[in-house]
């Protein structure tokens, strides 16, 4: 049986690891790609490249990383409720 | 038990939103049928200012309280979708609803830094800020960095740099408030600005976050109808669909052969190279300084004097007279208002931007070009970077954490403002290029005996707004004869498509509705910062609850007035406005709430010190390189370069690094926090209850 202060770091590691994953997803769509967008430019969809992702890609991105965020940490919170740790 | 309540609570609420949507469908289409049966067209704008006006001083008044928890964060029961709702017409102001398709017009590809970084920054409070703030648990933003900070210091500098970009913030709004009412009632400017003070001061007066939580649910209704079904309506008239969002692909196909052909026009080339004559004309007027100011008042003076001594006509002598009044007052103040025309003679002899093109330069020479482009490129990125940061540091939006039932909800909460404030940023690009075809196909090329009548409306409601000027003589529009402030671009796209006025006075509430929805947010933060941080914290902790609520009250009221007042003075565009008060919440505030929760180490003297450098680099930025401070303070531009060539906007990308690494030296070199403040972040770590 983990102890009390042992569940909680695992638990904080856990969130950690989750944030840091969507946080890279997020990188990609705001920086580096848009950074790049001379050399990205290909037809998509019936869109340049870099419109499509500045003007909707990226912010269908962002819905899934908060909609994935939310429904994972919950699961995440409720499973250490019941104590069995990450 | 609760839950069983709370979810009783949500399906009543649910219910009466339904009826409200319902009834203002309907009341749109009544108007409309009034329109057609010959209602003339200030009272539709009339009956839209006032009944939307009233309807959201109902709901202030219905929602009154003076009740602690009430008052401040609506006894922290607003159900996940609703508080998502709110937390969107919070966001969504009167610069995403009015000024962003119109930046996205002038800009093409390289305004979509503001979509994406409005947007974007909500992955950031999702992730680092509303699940800790609301396990937290308080009543603002200064109360978590007291606490976290250990007390009064770092707390008295989060309430001054909440107040100071609030403050900006809330200008900007009013500003936009007192536009919209000037163009739905044509009262002149100021008395629209106070019309809309009252209309904000109703709601958050009586009952502060409570009220205005319930109000702005309403103000998201309204603001998203007011976006979506003109703009379903244009798509009909343009692109053939009502959803041009997911179709306009092909329209901006279209915008960009016309953009083709009009680089190419020859009567467009010669309009251009009259507007590259004269900016050359200023340019050599500001080098000739001082003589060239000298030498042009005399001729002015010349021509009065010669006017008089041949009995001219008075209408032509008060004309010249006129023309001599508005001439600058000293070589200093004609040096600043000869560069600003070079420059926008140089914008308006570049060849149309293509507007899908990302960071595009005008420069044939191909080394010029190539680091214009790398500049804009920077610029776009660090726009960004500031917009994000700040979506993630100001204090109005952050306090709708507070809220919700719990930790779960306002992560949910988060997401569901995030589905509502898409529909509106997905569709201000597809409007932009909507916009785009019309002027260029419908507008440009035609004579000027039959131009559209909007174009004469808006030139009288201030001619800053649009200026059209026949250059080159042949009695046929150029786009190059055409200047639009993006301002206008929402307000009149129902007049330039040819749509019913109904549809005008739609957008108008829906601009009236994101304008108030944000004021109110942000004047009930300012108020609370200064009633519960600065009163009840620091100098009166033994306050009892009815009268906090009422020092809030009478302060929110003071600033009101004065952010008034300062709207009155027109300080810049509200997209340029709101983009500074990015800068200073991000510099200031993001790296002492991230690393508050993330990293352990980071005590009271680093926050002070970060939040301290953060905010003094971005506020010496933008005073020594914003042009309306440049202006107030007499600074010559010439002296005051930009860092690598950043606009004052994205002050930001100074101010967040500097902060940052402020707060990580000082903490190092200073004790590790206590027990008491370690227990607190472990707190708002563990796993939430709810």
């Amino acid at each position: 049986m983990a102890s009390e202060e042992e569940r909680r770091r695992a638990h904080w590691r856990g969130t950690r690891r989750l944030t840091l994953a969507l946080l890279g997803a997020w990188l990609l769509v705001t920086f580096i790609l848009p950074g790049l967008a001379r050399d990205v430019s290909f037809p998509f969809l019936g869109w340049p490249f870099p419109f499509f992702l500045a003007s909707q890609g990226a912010l269908l991105v962002y819905l899934a990383i908060v909609w994935i965020y939310a429904w994972r940490q919950g699961a995440r919170d409720r499973a250490a409720r019941r104590g069995d740790g990450t | 038990m609760r839950d069983v309540l709370a979810g009783a609570f949500a399906s009543r609420l649910g219910r009466y939103y339904l009826l409200f949507t319902i009834g203002f469908l309907a009341f749109v289409a009544v108007l409309w049928a009034l329109e057609r049966l010959g209602m003339p067209r200030s009272y539709l704008g009339y009956a839209f200012l006032f009944a939307t006006m009233a309807l959201y001083a109902g709901i202030g008044i219905m929602s009154r309280t003076a009740d602690v928890a009430e008052y401040y964060v609506a006894g922290r029961r607003v159900p996940a979708f609703f508080n998502g709702m709110a937390t969107a017409a919070d966001w969504m102001s009167a610069a995403s609803f009015i000024g962003l398709a119109g930046t996205l017009y002038l800009l093409g590809f390289d305004g979509l830094a503001f979509v994406l970084g409005w947007t974007g920054g909500f992955c950031l409070v999702a992730l680092f800020i509303a699940p800790y703030l609301r396990r937290f648990g308080q009543f603002t933003i200064p109360d978590f960095l007291g606490a976290r900070y250990g007390g009064g210091i770092a707390r008295a500098i989060g309430m001054a740099a909440s107040i100071s970009c609030s403050f900006i913030y809330v200008v900007a709004q009013i500003y936009g408030v007192g536009l919209i009412t000037t163009y739905l009632a044509g009262v002149d400017f100021s008395y629209g600005v106070f019309l809309g003070l009252a209309g904000i001061l109703v709601c958050s007066f009586l009952g502060g976050m409570r009220a205005v939580t319930w109000t702005q649910v309403a103000q998201c209704i309204v603001l998203l109808l007011a976006y979506l079904i003109p703009l379903a309506w244009l798509g009909l008239h343009t692109a053939g669909t009502p959803l041009p969002q997911w179709g306009y692909g092909r329209v901006l196909e279209s915008v960009g052969v016309r953009e083709r052909q009009l680089e190419a026009d020859p009567r467009e080339r010669e309009v251009r190279a009259i507007h590259a004559a004269r900016e050359q004309a200023a340019r050599a007027r500001v080098a000739s300084l001082p003589r060239s100011w000298e030498e042009g008042r005399a001729a002015l003076h010349g021509r009065i004097d010669a006017l008089r001594s041949t009995h001219a006509p008075l209408s032509a002598i008060r004309a010249a007279e006129r023309v001599l009044s508005s001439y600058p007052a000293d070589p200093q103040q004609a040096r600043r208002a000869w560069t600003e025309e070079a420059a926008l003679e140089r914008e308006a002899a570049a060849p149309p931007r293509p507007h899908a093109e990302p960071f595009w330069s005008a420069e044939t020479d191909p080394a010029q070009a190539r680091s214009e482009r790398s500049g804009k490129r920077v610029n776009f990125l660090a726009l960004v970077f500031c917009l994000v940061a700040g979506t993630a540091a100001l204090p109005h939006l952050l306090m709708r954490s507070y809220t919700t039932a719990g930790v779960q909800e306002a992560r949910t909460s988060v997401a569901w403002a995030l589905v509502f404030i898409l529909l509106l940023y997905i569709s201000a690009p597809a409007l932009a290029v909507l916009v785009k075809y019309e002027i260029y196909t419908a507008v440009v090329g035609q004579p000027y005996s039959d131009l559209p009548a909007w174009i004469g409306t808006w030139q009288r409601i201030d001619p800053g707004f649009l200026t059209i000027e026949d250059i080159n003589g042949d009695g046929i529009v150029q786009l190059s004869e055409l200047r639009l402030a993006p301002d206008i671009v929402v307000l009149a796209m129902p007049a330039i498509a040819g749509l019913p006025f109904v549809m005008s006075g739609l957008v108008a509430a829906g601009g009236l509705a994101a304008a108030l929805s944000t004021a109110d947010g942000l004047l009930l933060t300012i108020a609370n910062a200064l009633s519960h941080d600065l009163y009840f914290k620091m100098i009166d902790p033994s306050a009892t609850p009815a009268r906090r609520v009422t020092i809030a009250k009478v302060l929110l009221l003071v600033v009101a007035l004065i952010a008034a007042f300062v709207a009155l003075l027109r300080p810049g565009d509200i997209v340029s406005l709101v983009g500074l008060a990015f800068s200073l919440a991000a510099a200031s505030m993001f790296p002492a709430l991230v690393l508050g929760v993330f990293w352990r180490r980071a005590n009271r003297w680093g926050a002070v010190w970060g939040m301290l450098s953060g905010f003094a680099v971005c506020t010496y930025y933008i005073l020594t390189r914003y042009s309306f401070f440049q202006s107030i303070l007499s600074l010559d531009p010439g002296d005051f370069p930009p860092w690598f060539g950043i606009d004052p906007i994205s002050s930001g990308v100074f101010g967040v690094p500097v902060g940052a690494l402020a707060l990580v030296v000082a903490s190092l070199l200073t004790a590790a926090p206590d027990e008491e403040t370690l227990a607190l972040v472990d707190f708002v770590r563990s796993p939430a209850r709810r």
